[in-house]
């Protein structure tokens, strides 16, 4: 509490363009503590901001989309890899989220609509039942290939610990967005034309 | 002193929407009574907060709780509060079985505290059901974890203690 009381007067002497009253070693220090001091405040608030799962989430973006292959919900090969020359919308649902099925609808039309242009829905449920999920593949009619999600799966793609969860992957195969929790659809549409038609 | 129409009008406006923002979270999005079994029917006084179940789960006796989880294994295996067992999806028959054999050998005054965290606490499918059951079961020391987002916002990312696997 001094010492912000001193740093204080000693700025506000600064700033009233007062002579400094220690020689110029002493203001050398101050100044390279105050430094110190705004360096680690820095590092104090990106830590604060920068959490655990938002941190390893953070850590995907602009980076190669980690590679998985996994059966679909029909028994057929679903690996990443194939689509890379695709614009990936990956979508992390469950059976009992309901925002997942808000959106899901949504991607069936992006699907139908922009997959000529490119674009592929691949969808992960995270449930723990597959057979709940085929179900509501079945009833949501859904256009685009789906896959069951493990823990391992989940930590590839920085922790799944919530959903809706979606990754837009570019036509390199790198993850240029994240969408977490309840998101407005047009703000992923307009993400997601905007990899889907860049030249 | 008096106000023209523009200042009655804009206070008005404001009025409403200190109201609104007033308005519980539950009440803007079902209109109306929450269901029996819905997130929003568990009793303000029966929520716990993230930093009070941290600070109870150093806590020794009859002061710790056991902690269960009741939304999805799967998630429950990617991270879950230290210490917790995974009890079984509230929103399922099987689920609520599951839960129902785990806490038949307690003592009715048994402090447990349940909580799911799979999505936002006004979506969640599990948390409400699960609750509902153990006070219909007789459990008079029970609360619910308020997970605002999720487990993955709420809990892991503000350092609280995690482990892994089922």
């Amino acid at each position: 509490m001094t010492r912000g009381i001193r740093l204080s007067a000693a700025a506000s002497r600064g700033s009233r363009g007062e002579a400094p009253a220690g020689p110029d070693a002493a203001t050398g220090a101050r100044t390279w503590i105050s430094g110190l001091m705004m360096a680690c405040l820095l590092l104090g608030a990106w830590f604060a901001a920068c959490s655990r799962t938002a941190c390893a989430a953070e850590s995907l973006l602009n980076k190669k989309a980690p590679e998985f292959t996994r059966r679909d919900l029909n028994g057929g090969n679903l690996d990443l890899a194939t689509f890379r020359g695709k614009v990936v919308l990956l979508n992390f649902w469950a059976t009992w989220c309901a925002p997942c099925q808000v959106e899901m609808p949504r991607f069936v039309q992006w699907q139908r609509q922009y997959g000529p242009q490119g674009f592929q829905v691949i969808g992960i449920s995270m449930d723990d039942d597959p057979e709940l999920a085929r179900k509501l593949y079945a009833r949501l009619k859904l256009n685009y290939p789906v896959a069951m999600g493990d823990e391992k799966l989940g930590e590839l793609y920085g922790g799944v610990l919530g959903l809706p969860l979606t990754y837009l992957v570019d036509r390199n195969g790198e993850v240029r967005a994240r969408f977490q929790g309840e998101t407005d659809l047009k703000t992923i549409e307009k993400r997601l034309k905007a990899l889907l038609f860049k030249h | 002193m008096r106000f023209g129409l523009v200042q009655r009008t804009g206070a008005i406006a404001v009025l409403a929407m200190l109201l609104a923002a007033r308005t519980p979270l539950h009440a803007q999005f079902s209109g109306g009574a929450p269901s029996s079994d819905s997130a929003f029917s568990i009793p303000s006084a029966q929520l716990l907060q993230p930093e009070e179940l941290n600070r109870l789960l150093h806590a020794q006796g009859a002061n710790r709780p056991l902690v269960l989880q009741v939304g999805s294994h799967l998630l429950f295996a990617e991270a879950h509060i230290a210490g917790a067992e995974y009890a079984g999806a509230g929103s399922q028959t099987a689920g609520l079985k599951q839960l129902q054999d785990r806490v038949a050998p307690l003592p009715r005054k048994s402090f447990i505290v349940l909580y799911c965290g799979c999505c936002p606490w006004n979506r969640c499918p599990n948390i409400g059901p699960a609750f509902k059951l153990l006070r219909d079961l007789g459990f008079t020391n029970v609360k619910a974890l308020y997970l605002a987002d999720n487990l993955g916002a709420d809990w892991v990312d503000k350092g609280n203690p995690v482990e892994r696997g089922r």
